[in-house]
């Protein structure tokens, strides 16, 4: 088990002929990915041939999903279009969304965050993402960027605000493995949140420790410590960068901003720490953490 | 800041007096003579609370507007220079009300808050009256139409005189908000003047750099280049993601997660090492090539504070030799100028390649650590000789 991808997700990929689009479609390919095909309206009904295999390219999402069954879609195109990418999987029906593209203007999600909210999201699309590495399920499925040499299939879940944050903790406990690992992104609005990992991974008998990951802005550390705290039986180790970042500056994420007192490093670990959360000072000490509580399941 | 904020306003048809804004007393004193009558002196920062710290001042001559205008300028509000001032006739508001547009991150929608009760005052408001603050949501999907506009007007209890005013200027705002691309519309106070009049007396609009980048090219022209800190702005021109800090230990990785997650691990590692700290934040994100590191190296190397620089890089997207071969190209091109320790960990992809190229380059200036903290531990050491 795993949670939203697993070995009989069929993939495609909106701007597979795209510069990022045709280099991490190749690596999708080479982790064992099923990868049925690309969307591009100007290049539809050519073929772009990747790591040994042919793809096809449809004009439309609608089409790719007809033609190959695809039940997940990563998308690769520019900023600008990313909005249009997103309605238009969603009004295809897809059933998983996964938003890679970085520097999406916010009222763009707010408003793909609407409309998923809306009657019009008839197949009840999850959207992950934007600005994130996407999601891995271990020697199964990869739908998005993360490397998926670096950790084997095992017990742990992982959510993570961060890319590279995700890749360390997946490094630092490769031992382990990992049922399921998904980056949900860093801009201020995100379509799955901490919670919703949070309960997929709770309800996931395959995964039985989860590691957090945070940073500073907003509110989803502090949210997701009430729902740990009512809804979580599994033990849960946390990890908050940016405790040493300033007022008011954005620390490269575009949600990653201190205002004021609110959305600190520290507000976010004393909320996990008082729901029995254990919360590392460093990626390293966090990996120890969860070393610990396998030691002891 | 205000004069920015009221110029996208009065683009979008907000009603609102523009003013003049300059940089000298004697521009200040002419557009007092232009306006004639009372005039406001206003220092025009980035920051609240001008009022309270004596940036703003009722001139009642031009003589005085020039008086104002010279002690205003120059002084500092809040660490900020005023390099300018605004000029608007006086036009003292009868009521002062508060209106904003925002992005409500946690609840992914937008915000409208509304207050007839107390401008300036809002958040004295919000403390010891908080029925008298509206919050009404907004749905991205549907906007803010006529009925949506009278809706929180009414909400908001805007007295009858200026009722319809206040649904014109709700549009408006919106308007303001979704064109602009803004994360941010303030008005601070709304003021109902004489005549029953509404008008934006001063304002605040926050700008999303995402939207700005390829849908609001003319934004660029709000940037003050001279109030940004010199080294960030060189960052900037070289396309740099970097955030000037007060520390020692220059920091280069990549991912945003991961560069915090290093400047906390360095500062840890600091309270070993004399208390010292991270210098700066440099996301040079996937791509890490030899130009990149060099860019990134040279920002950091100008750094006068910066004792040792920590290069911390897990190879996910990026290679770990594409990475190192970085690193020896920004060496080469930097030649001489590079003068300060470099400790280096890298992880992840082709890490042994990575590791090799360091290794055979055997510069003496480069030390390479494989763990993280181990590599924090030691630039903060360095930092610290």
């Amino acid at each position: 088990m795993s949670i939203y991808l697993n070995k009989d997700s069929k993939i495609i990929v909106q701007g597979i002929t795209g510069g990022m689009g045709s280099k991490h479609t190749t690596l999708m390919i080479e982790s064992g990915s099923t990868i049925v095909g690309g969307v591009n309206a100007r290049k539809a009904g050519t073929t772009v041939e990747l790591a040994g295999t042919t793809q096809p390219v449809f004009g439309t999402v609608a089409d790719a999903m007809k033609e190959t069954g695809a039940d997940v879609s990563v998308v690769f195109v520019p900023p600008a279009f990313t909005k249009d990418a997103c309605i238009e999987a969603i009004d295809a029906g897809i059933g998983l969304l996964v938003v890679i593209t970085e520097g999406v203007p916010v009222q763009d999600s707010a408003e793909v965050w609407s409309y998923l909210q809306s009657e019009k999201n008839h197949a009840g699309t999850r959207m992950i993402g934007p600005n994130c590495p996407g999601i891995i399920t271990p020697e199964e499925s990869l739908a998005g960027i993360t490397p998926h040499t670096i950790a084997g299939k095992g017990p742990i879940g992982l959510v993570s605000k961060s890319g590279t944050l995700t890749y360390q903790m997946m490094f630092e406990l490769k031992d382990f493995g990992f049922s399921t690992a998904i980056g949900i992104g860093g801009d201020p609005i995100i379509g799955t949140t901490h919670i919703d990992a949070l309960e997929a991974f709770e309800n996931d008998p395959e995964t039985q420790a989860i590691v957090m990951i945070g940073e500073i802005g907003g509110d989803a550390e502090e949210r997701a410590a009430a729902y740990i705290k009512d809804n979580v039986t599994k033990p849960v180790v946390g990890y908050v960068a940016g405790f040493t970042a300033p007022e008011g500056k954005t620390m490269g994420h575009a949600g990653a901003i201190v205002s004021g007192s609110a959305g600190t490093a520290q507000a976010k670990k004393e909320a996990l720490e008082a729901v029995g959360v254990k919360v590392g000072k460093t990626p390293s000490e966090t990996a120890e953490l969860m070393r610990e509580i396998m030691k002891g399941l | 800041m205000e004069y920015q904020a009221k110029e996208l306003f009065a683009k979008h048809g907000v009603a609102t007096t523009v003013g003049k804004t300059v940089e000298t007393a004697e521009e200040a004193k002419a557009a007092a003579e232009e306006f004639g009558g009372v005039t406001v002196v206003k220092a025009q920062v980035k920051a609240g609370g001008r009022g309270k710290a004596g940036g703003v001042k009722i001139a009642k001559t031009a003589d005085e507007a020039f008086q104002y205008a010279s002690d205003i300028l120059g002084m500092e509000i809040k660490g900020l220079t005023v390099n300018r001032v605004m000029i608007t006739p006086a036009t003292p508001p009868e009521e002062e009300y508060y209106f904003s547009f925002l992005l409500d991150r946690s609840n992914r929608q937008y915000l409208c808050i509304a207050s007839v009760e107390g401008g300036v005052e809002i958040e004295e408001v919000a403390k010891t009256n908080p029925d008298a603050v509206k919050k009404i949501a907004i749905d991205p999907g549907a906007g803010v139409d006529a009925a949506k506009a009278r809706e929180i007007a009414t909400e908001a209890a805007f007295p009858e005189p200026v009722f319809e005013q206040a649904v014109e200027m709700i549009q408006a705002l919106y308007q303001t908000f979704v064109e602009e691309d803004a994360t941010l519309v303030e008005v601070n106070p709304l003021a109902r003047l004489a005549g029953d009049k509404l008008e934006a007396l001063d304002g605040k609009v926050s700008l999303d750099d995402n939207a700005s980048e390829f849908r609001h090219p003319d934004h660029e022209a709000f940037e003050i280049r001279e109030e940004a800190d010199p080294l960030e702005a060189k960052a900037k021109d070289k396309g740099l993601n970097y955030v000037k800090l007060d520390g020692q230990v220059g920091i280069i990785g990549n991912g945003a997660g991961l560069v915090m997650s290093t400047l906390d691990v360095v500062a840890y590692a600091g309270e070993k090492h004399g208390g010292v700290k991270p210098a700066n934040f440099l996301d040079i994100g996937g791509g890490a090539n030899a130009q990149v590191m060099a860019d990134g190296l040279d920002v950091i190397l100008n750094d006068a504070q910066v004792k040792s620089v920590f290069v911390n890089v897990f190879g996910g997207i990026t290679a770990c030799d594409e990475v190192a071969n970085g690193i020896k190209g920004a060496l080469e091109i930097l030649g001489d100028e590079a003068t300060k320790p470099l400790v280096v960990r890298l992880d992840g992809n082709n890490v042994d390649k990575g590791r090799a190229i360091l290794e055979e380059l055997n510069h003496p200036l480069v030390t390479t650590v494989d763990t993280m903290d181990g590599a924090a531990d030691k630039a903060a050491e360095l930092a610290n000789a």
